[in-house]
């Protein structure tokens, strides 16, 4: 369902992803870790569509599409999602209006009728009450006065609400109290599917005790260094990442 | 005050002196002539004027403006009822090119303590009244288009609540179509009683995309613990000219709120001056302005804090798109006696797009040692993290950029304390945001 071949990206002149390559098929959780600096984050902007990276090789097929001649907003209406490490406060826009117009935006585009506002206040309200999420919460203008928690919750409330068949998670965990952790964690584990993909970027191991991946790549240095099964998450937190691989051992 | 412009137009005074009511009473045309004489020696204000020095008015005194026409008027009746009914349970004053439409104008059952009268209808009717309401409101001295006004004023309002009156008003301009360019010179004037409130609706609108110059002044006078809310929506035609001037005078404890949005005409100017005369006055400025092409809005705004404790606010947000060109000018003096002052200005625009201008200057003038003041300005454009969050969510561009500069606006109409008012003028600012937007936009 992704196949990413020699992919180099640069940013401003520096080359952040050198030669990057992945495939992943249909209903697997992937999980890619690495030190600050190795390209990660790189990785799901250019996977989402952010402006500002220069592709200099390489391509990127997403369901059988050339993903990176979409436009975000197609691509994220032919199911791809990010679960941004940092999300975004947009104040003057409340959360209501924003999932609501998101939400239409996708089923149009798939085909479905739109919902309207009864309707999806229905739907909103039975995934925010399995992530926690307050109404209040969602009465507020779009991640104003959330606390890193309650952000990172937001992100897999949209996940959940947005349906998508490729969700990138950039650093779910980052930030997060051990509570706050699992509660994410059981959100996402809950959109676990056989037709739902999953990136989960991460840069410790404790989000995978949780989210379990299928396989797990190391990057250092723009590229992946190394490619197991879950033991290997387990194996980086015995050693650390100058443990594995020569090039990750040079980059760290 | 350096150079200033001749105005063709002003030469039709002699001519023209005769049409306008009012000719038997002897004060109105002495004060008619001093006006005309004052604007002649002043000029029409020209860029080396500092109050001015954003705006070019030269190509007013390349228009061959003349005076509204009744055939005109009568011709535009029907359409103005059609297009803007009534639909408040406010008195209204409905004008067609700077004249007061009487079976447009709803001026019965208006509340005890009230008088409404068109500014003609008074020059024939009450002219005692009328003199010794335009005596008492505040001067108006050396403000060039202020006595262009008073030397050609043919209509307007004067609006009289006695203490503890209230009162709804609608003030409608529509602009109709005429042979040639019109010019007109609306004149208002309120006094609000003590404790009064008056709750004031003004619309400018257009019929087509005609050229014609509205040319207003709106006097006040609000007595102790009186309180106004003054809400201005401007939706000239795109080639129109309208200068317009608010000047009011607070007594102690008095409430002014001003909020204007700003959508159409060529070029406008919304020039307020508030001066806080008694202690413990109130003042809000608010405005809104959204543009494109080559349109043109500068607000110049100032507030003289004259007594103690005194609370004054200036905050003017716009979108500008194309080629548009904004301008905020803002000034505070807080003169002497007035201690524990409070006042703050600030100017915030969003520039859609690279060939834009806004021009913002903030003054604060303070004679007083204890006093909070404070001022800022911004200009940028919409936030990229923000529109690719978005975007990524599958929202297109252009609903990406609409939703953003919509949130923009929303949290400034926040500010205005009246629901219903809030209401259409928000209207306006949507209506503004459902045009497609040039730039980017796929």
């Amino acid at each position: 369902m992704l196949e990413i071949n020699g992919l180099s990206v640069s940013v401003a002149g520096k080359e952040i992803l050198k030669d990057f390559n992945l495939s992943v098929a249909a209903g697997e959780v992937h999980a890619i870790m690495g030190p600050n600096g190795s390209g990660k984050s790189t990785l799901s902007y250019v996977l989402a569509g952010r402006e500002g990276y220069d592709i200099t090789a390489g391509s990127v097929t997403y369901r059988g599409q050339d993903l990176l001649a979409l436009k975000p907003e197609m691509r994220a209406r032919e199911g791809l999602f990010l679960a941004f490490q940092y999300p975004v406060e947009i104040p003057g826009v409340g959360s209501t209006t924003f999932f609501k117009t998101a939400v239409n935006a996708i089923r149009k585009h798939r085909g479905e009728k739109e919902f309207d506002a009864m309707e999806f206040l229905k739907i909103m309200r039975e995934k925010r009450d399995e992530l926690g999420i307050s109404e209040e919460m969602m009465r507020r203008a779009l991640n104003v006065g959330f606390s890193g928690g309650e952000k990172k919750r937001n992100e897999v409330l949209q996940m959940a609400l947005l349906e998508p068949y490729l969700a990138v998670l950039d650093e779910t965990d980052s930030g997060l109290d051990i509570d706050a952790l699992r509660v994410a964690a059981d959100g996402i584990n809950s959109l676990r599917s056989p037709e739902r993909t999953m990136i989960v970027i991460t840069h410790y191991q404790r989000l995978l005790e949780y989210v379990v991946p299928d396989y797990v790549h190391v990057m250092a240095d723009g590229k992946v260094v190394r490619s197991g099964g879950k033991e290997l998450a387990l194996e980086l937190e015995e050693k650390g990442y100058s443990g594995v691989g020569d090039k990750a051992e040079a980059a760290a | 005050m350096g150079r200033s412009i001749s105005l063709p137009y002003a030469a039709k005074f002699a001519a023209s002196r005769a049409d306008l009511p009012g000719g038997d009473l002897s004060w109105l045309t002495s004060g008619r002539n001093a006006a005309m004489a004052r604007f002649l020696e002043l000029g029409l204000p020209s860029q080396d004027a500092e109050d001015w020095k954003y705006s070019n008015l030269s190509p007013l005194a390349k228009t061959d403006f003349t005076g509204p026409n009744q055939k005109a008027v009568d011709l535009a009746r029907d359409e103005v009822a059609q297009r803007f009914p009534k639909d408040s349970a406010a008195g209204r004053l409905v004008f067609i090119n700077g004249i007061l439409d009487s079976s447009l104008s709803v001026l019965d059952n208006l509340p005890t303590g009230v008088r409404v009268i068109g500014l003609a209808d008074a020059m024939t009717a009450e002219s005692d009244l009328l003199k010794a309401e335009m005596d008492a409101m505040p001067l108006l001295n050396g403000h060039a288009l202020a006595a262009l006004n008073a030397a050609f004023m043919a209509d307007g309002g004067l609006i009289i609540l006695e203490p503890k009156a209230e009162l709804a008003l609608e003030l409608l301009f529509v602009a109709a179509p005429d042979i040639c360019a019109v010019a007109y010179h609306p004149h208002i004037s309120i006094t609000a009683g003590a404790g009064s409130r008056l709750a004031l609706r003004e619309q400018h609108a257009s019929l087509g995309d005609t050229e014609y110059w509205s040319n207003s002044v709106t006097a006040m006078r609000l007595s102790e613990a009186a309180q106004v809310r003054h809400y201005k929506l401007q939706e000239e035609s795109g080639r129109a000219w309208q200068t317009a001037l608010t000047k009011a005078s607070l007594a102690a404890g008095a409430t002014y709120e001003n909020f204007i949005v700003t959508t159409g005409g060529r070029y406008s100017r919304n020039e307020i001056e508030i001066v806080l005369e008694g202690k413990d006055a109130f003042c809000e400025l608010g405005g809104s302005f959204l543009l494109a092409g080559e349109q043109q809005v500068d607000n110049r705004l100032q507030v003289d804090h004259i007594a103690a404790n005194c609370t004054s606010r200036q905050v003017y947000k716009g979108v500008l798109n194309e080629r548009s060109h904004g301008v905020f000018q803002g000034k505070t003096i807080v003169h002497r006696d007035a201690q524990k002052s409070d006042g703050n200005q600030l100017s915030r625009a969003l520039l859609l797009s690279p060939d834009a201008i806004m021009d913002a200057k903030p003054e604060l003038e303070i004679y007083a040692d204890d006093v909070k003041c404070s001022h800022g300005a911004t200009v940028g454009e919409l936030d990229s993290e923000q529109m690719f969050y978005l975007r990524a969510r599958g929202i297109d561009e252009a609903s990406a950029r609409s939703l953003l500069i919509a949130a923009f606006m929303e949290e400034h109409l926040q500010s205005i304390t009246d629901d219903a008012a809030r209401d259409w003028l928000r209207g306006a600012v949507s209506a503004w945001l459902q045009k497609p937007l040039s730039g980017g936009a796929s």
